[in-house]
Formats: C-alpha cells, sequence, structure tokens
C-alpha cells in the first residue's frame, strides 16, 4: 500500500487534476439534470458531498471485511442508506427545492462517482484518506455544477442565485434552462477545459 | 481542393525519356482524371445566392426595410462568426467560397423581419459556430447549419419567434398586420386565397411567402444541377398525396392540398433549405428517400403539432437520418 496517494494528494487531485465531471466524465445526469439553477446545483452538490463523506467513511471502517465478490452490493446498500436520509430531509425541511429536484436526489445512489470513489479509495486506504478524498472530489463536482449552472442561469434568467444581475431588458434565453442549454453548456466548457489541458501539456 | 490536387499530379514533365534513357512513362494519377473545374463549392454558393434574387428581391418588396434590415445583420454577423473561427481554428483567413454568405441569407430570409436585431446575430453565431465548425467546418456538418440557428432562436425566443411573432401592428406594412396564412388557418380556420400565397402578398418569414419566386430560383437551381431535383420531388410528391388524401377524407375545410403545397415556407425550404449538399444523402435514391421523410414530416407537424409550419424540425429531423440513408442506399463495392 505504499504506492497508494496521501491523503494530502488525494483531496487536491479531486478539486481539478482528477475532477469528476471535466476529467472523469462522471455523474453526468446530475450534472445536465439539476444545473439549470444555481440553487439546486448547490442543493445537489451539498447531498453528494454528505453521502459521498458518509459512505467512504463506513466502507474505509468495514474495509478489513469486504467480501471480494460482495464488495458492491455492500457499496450501494451503504450509498443507499445515506441516500435516504438526505432525501427525507431535503423533504422535511426543504420541501420546495425537495420537489424541484424531483427523482435526482433519489438517483444519487446510481451516482458513480460514489460507487467509483468506494471501489478506488475507501475501500483500500485509511479513514482519514477517504474522509479527504470525499471532500475533495465533492468539492470538484460542487465547482463543475457551479461552473454549468451559473451559465446557465444568467443566460436563462438574467438571475445568480435568484438575484438579478442582467438589466431588465435582457431576452432570457429560454433554451438554456431547458434540456438542450445543458448538453451546449457542458459540451462546450468541456471543451474549453480540455483545450487548456493540451495547452498546459504542451507547454511541458 | 480538387484542382490543387491535379497540379500536383501532373508529373509527366519532370520525367523526360532523354534523361532517363528508358522509354518514356505514363503517369497515372487517382480518378477523377477529368474534373470539371467549374463546378467548385464557390461556384455553387454562388449559383444559390443567384437563385435566392428573386426571393430576396420579393421580400424586399413586401416587407421592405425589415427584410433588408435582417438579411444584413444575419449576413454580417454569419461572415464576421466565420472569420472569428477560422481564426481560432489558426487556418488561413477565406470567406470567398461564400457558404458563410448563404447561410447569412437563408438565415434572414427565415427569421421573422420584425424580430429585434439580436435573434439574428444570436441565430446567426450558433448557425456558424454550433452548426457548423463545431462539426469540423464546410463539409462535415450534420445538420443545416442555416435552421440549427434558427431552431436555436425559436426555441430561446418562443415569444419571438412564433406565430404571434410574425404579426405587429406598428410597421406601416400591410402584410405584417395580418397573421400568417398558416397560423391564421390553424387558430381560425380562416383560409387564404391561393392566388395571395402564389405570388406571396401575405405575412410569414420574408423568404417564404411568395411561392412563384421560390419556384423560379428552384427551378434555376436544378436546371444547373447546383441543387438535386430528387430532394424537392420526394417533398412536393409526398405533401401532394398526404394533401390529396386528406381532401379526399373530406376534411370540412377551404385549405386544399394546393394551399398545403403554395403555403408556409415549403417551398422555399424543398429548393433551398433541404437541398444543402452537406447535410442531405448521397445517392439520387436516398435524396429522393430524404426529401419524401422531409415531405411527411412537414405534413404530420402541420396536421398533427402545436406548431402551425414544420419544415424547420423536418429538416432537422431528416439530416440526422442522413448518414443512415447513406448506409442503406450506397451501392457496396465490387467484392464487399
Amino acid at each position: 500500500m505504499t504506492d497508494q496517494p496521501t491523503a494530502f494528494e488525494r483531496f487536491t487531485q479531486g478539486i481539478l487534476p482528477e475532477n469528476p465531471v471535466y476529467r472523469q466524465l462522471l455523474g453526468l445526469c446530475p450534472v445536465l439534470a439539476v444545473t439549470n439553477s444555481m440553487q439546486g446545483a448547490m442543493t445537489m452538490a451539498g447531498a453528494v458531498l454528505f453521502v459521498l463523506l458518509c459512505a467512504n467513511v463506513i466502507i474505509s471502517l468495514i474495509r478489513d471485511l469486504l467480501k471480494p465478490h460482495l464488495r458492491i452490493v455492500i457499496f450501494t446498500l451503504t450509498i443507499a442508506t445515506f441516500v435516504t436520509i438526505v432525501d427525507r430531509f431535503l423533504a422535511a425541511y426543504m420541501y420546495q427545492m425537495s420537489k424541484s429536484l424531483g427523482p435526482y436526489i433519489p438517483l444519487i445512489i446510481v451516482n458513480c462517482i460514489i460507487i467509483c470513489r468506494c471501489e478506488v479509495c475507501a475501500s483500500k486506504q485509511s479513514v482519514l484518506t477517504a474522509a479527504s478524498d470525499a471532500i475533495g472530489q465533492s468539492l470538484g463536482f460542487a465547482l463543475a455544477l457551479a461552473s454549468i449552472a451559473s451559465v446557465r442561469e444568467i443566460l436563462g434568467t438574467g438571475m445568480f442565485f435568484g438575484f438579478r444581475v442582467l438589466p431588465k431588458m435582457w431576452p432570457d434565453w429560454v433554451i438554456m434552462v431547458l434540456p438542450p442549454g445543458a448538453f451546449l453548456t457542458f459540451g462546450l466548457l468541456l471543451g474549453a477545459v480540455n483545450w487548456v489541458v493540451a495547452k498546459k501539456k504542451a507547454n511541458g | 481542393m480538387s484542382d490543387t490536387n491535379l497540379k500536383k499530379q501532373s508529373l509527366p514533365n519532370k520525367i523526360k525519356p532523354d534523361e532517363t534513357g528508358e522509354a518514356p512513362v505514363i503517369q497515372v494519377g487517382h480518378s477523377p482524371h477529368l474534373s470539371n473545374e467549374s463546378f467548385t463549392t464557390r461556384r455553387m454558393m454562388i449559383d444559390v445566392l443567384i437563385a435566392l434574387l428573386p426571393v430576396v428581391g420579393m421580400s424586399v418588396y413586401i416587407f421592405q426595410l425589415y427584410a433588408v434590415k435582417q438579411m444584413v445583420i444575419c449576413l454580417v454577423a454569419c461572415l464576421a462568426a466565420e472569420a472569428a473561427f477560422i481564426k481560432m481554428r489558426n487556418k488561413s483567413f477565406s470567406l470567398s467560397d461564400c457558404s458563410a454568405a448563404v447561410t447569412g441569407i437563408i438565415l434572414g430570409l427565415s427569421l421573422p423581419a420584425t424580430a429585434p436585431w439580436y435573434v439574428g446575430v444570436i441565430a446567426s453565431v450558433v448557425a456558424i459556430g454550433i452548426g457548423k465548425v463545431i462539426f469540423g467546418g464546410l463539409g462535415m456538418n450534420l445538420f443545416n447549419p442555416a435552421m440549427v440557428g434558427r431552431a436555436f432562436v425559436m426555441i430561446a425566443f418562443a415569444g419571438l419567434m412564433a406565430a404571434s411573432g410574425y404579426e405587429s401592428l406598428h410597421t406601416g406594412i400591410d402584410a405584417i398586420t395580418q397573421a400568417t396564412p398558416l397560423n391564421a388557418f390553424k387558430q381560425m380556420g380562416i383560409s387564404t386565397s391561393i392566388k395571395d400565397l402564389f405570388f406571396g402578398l401575405t405575412n410569414g418569414s420574408p423568404g417564404e411567402t411568395s411561392a412563384l419566386a421560390c419556384l423560379v430560383g428552384g427551378i434555376y437551381l436544378c436546371i444547373r444541377r447546383t441543387a438535386s431535383w430528387e430532394i424537392p420531388a420526394g417533398i412536393i410528391a409526398i405533401v401532394l398525396i398526404m394533401g390529396g388524401l386528406a381532401d379526399l377524407m373530406g376534411s370540412a375545410s377551404d385549405w386544399t392540398v394546393l394551399h398545403h403545397l403554395f403555403s408556409g415556407s415549403l417551398l422555399f425550404g424543398a429548393f433551398f433549405i433541404a437541398t444543402d449538399p452537406v447535410s442531405s444523402p448521397l445517392t439520387a435514391k436516398g435524396k429522393f428517400i430524404f426529401g419524401a421523410g422531409i415531405g411527411f414530416f412537414i405534413m404530420i407537424l402541420r396536421f398533427f403539432s402545436g406548431y402551425p409550419e414544420g419544415v424547420m424540425f423536418a429538416v432537422l429531423l431528416m439530416n440526422a437520418l442522413t448518414p443512415l440513408l447513406n448506409r442503406w442506399t450506397i451501392p457496396a463495392a465490387m467484392g464487399e
């Protein structure tokens, strides 16, 4: 286990170099579905942070008990437990948000970022490393959601976090808050990120 | 491109029998051995611009300065977007193939004449950027660029682009005060006379109103073989069949098959939009099926959808099927 990344490396890698959305292309369903407003996107990011952190810690604690052929089932059951907690919590305390996010909160269960982190990190490394990995990856996910949601919300409604940032005369680009806007924005941003990465590589 | 290749292949001058002391060598290059040098992208695009003249003339006659303004905005924005994107991709600067100009004019003719300036600008940038450049430039695009741009603003600014966006009381132009013929029929069951539809004295997108102008320009394109006649033929055939069937089934309205043919952007789309050589199939059979598919979707959308007209969506839908039609209809090479 000496060649495994340290806790600090896990944390920093998750944010940019191994950003779950832009570099690993994982968890694209919520990326496309909930990014039409910043509020929804940040709620989703918070939910993923909670679920990923708890799941990683639990899996890391029981990592010596895992049987190889049953591990995916254990991951899924653990994740499902925490997703249910988030889902009920939102329904109780943030009813409107729970309504508008709809099925995408329960769908965190099948969000492959979380299973991926359980498999890659938590099932092999210590609790501290697993926890910092979860926080790093969640921050990377939140950053990606925020970048897409801010473009879509500002162009689509002239608002940011529900506050008007563009003048009243701004013609709302309705298409940006609809599904085509998600695909276009994500595609263009992904292209831009790849362009920057390629340029960095070319410069050494 | 083909003429530069030919020049590279014309090597025989370099090898002279005297120098090698052997018999003269016959050099054989790749086919085509004879190519029509006038049949270039540039010539085709200029042909389209010439064919658009009657349509442009008619739109300026009916919508006056509004049509001129919309076309100039789209033309300038398309050329500027094309120039900017060419520069971004470090290609040598060239607008001389005129394809961006054609996209701009067609876009200008297909937007409501009274739409605000930013609609034309955004549609143009999307048409060139997302419709064309992202796929790798002219020749690689899957969808008709002008229709991609129009679909984008149609969904983005539904209020300005839907049927009500075509009507305005304050322009001083008679046609714009009326509802478009298709919308008048869809909403209120009011039929427009065939004569008005044929000559184009009605409201609508600037390019689409006059069936006569579209026919004149379109037939010129087909005779010059810049446009393949199979596509408009397929569209018109299916519209005649489906419209005729609707007539026979006794739909109690005055909207006959001829109304279907001459109204909306059917003929404009059939001759100028669907015939884009990049986003339509390669074989004659494929082209006819492509046209028939467009005609089918236009009629389905006109009969059953909330939109009064369906040419744009029909063309985009069939563009998506073009690779499939190519696979079905291109004969296998010998031995495959």
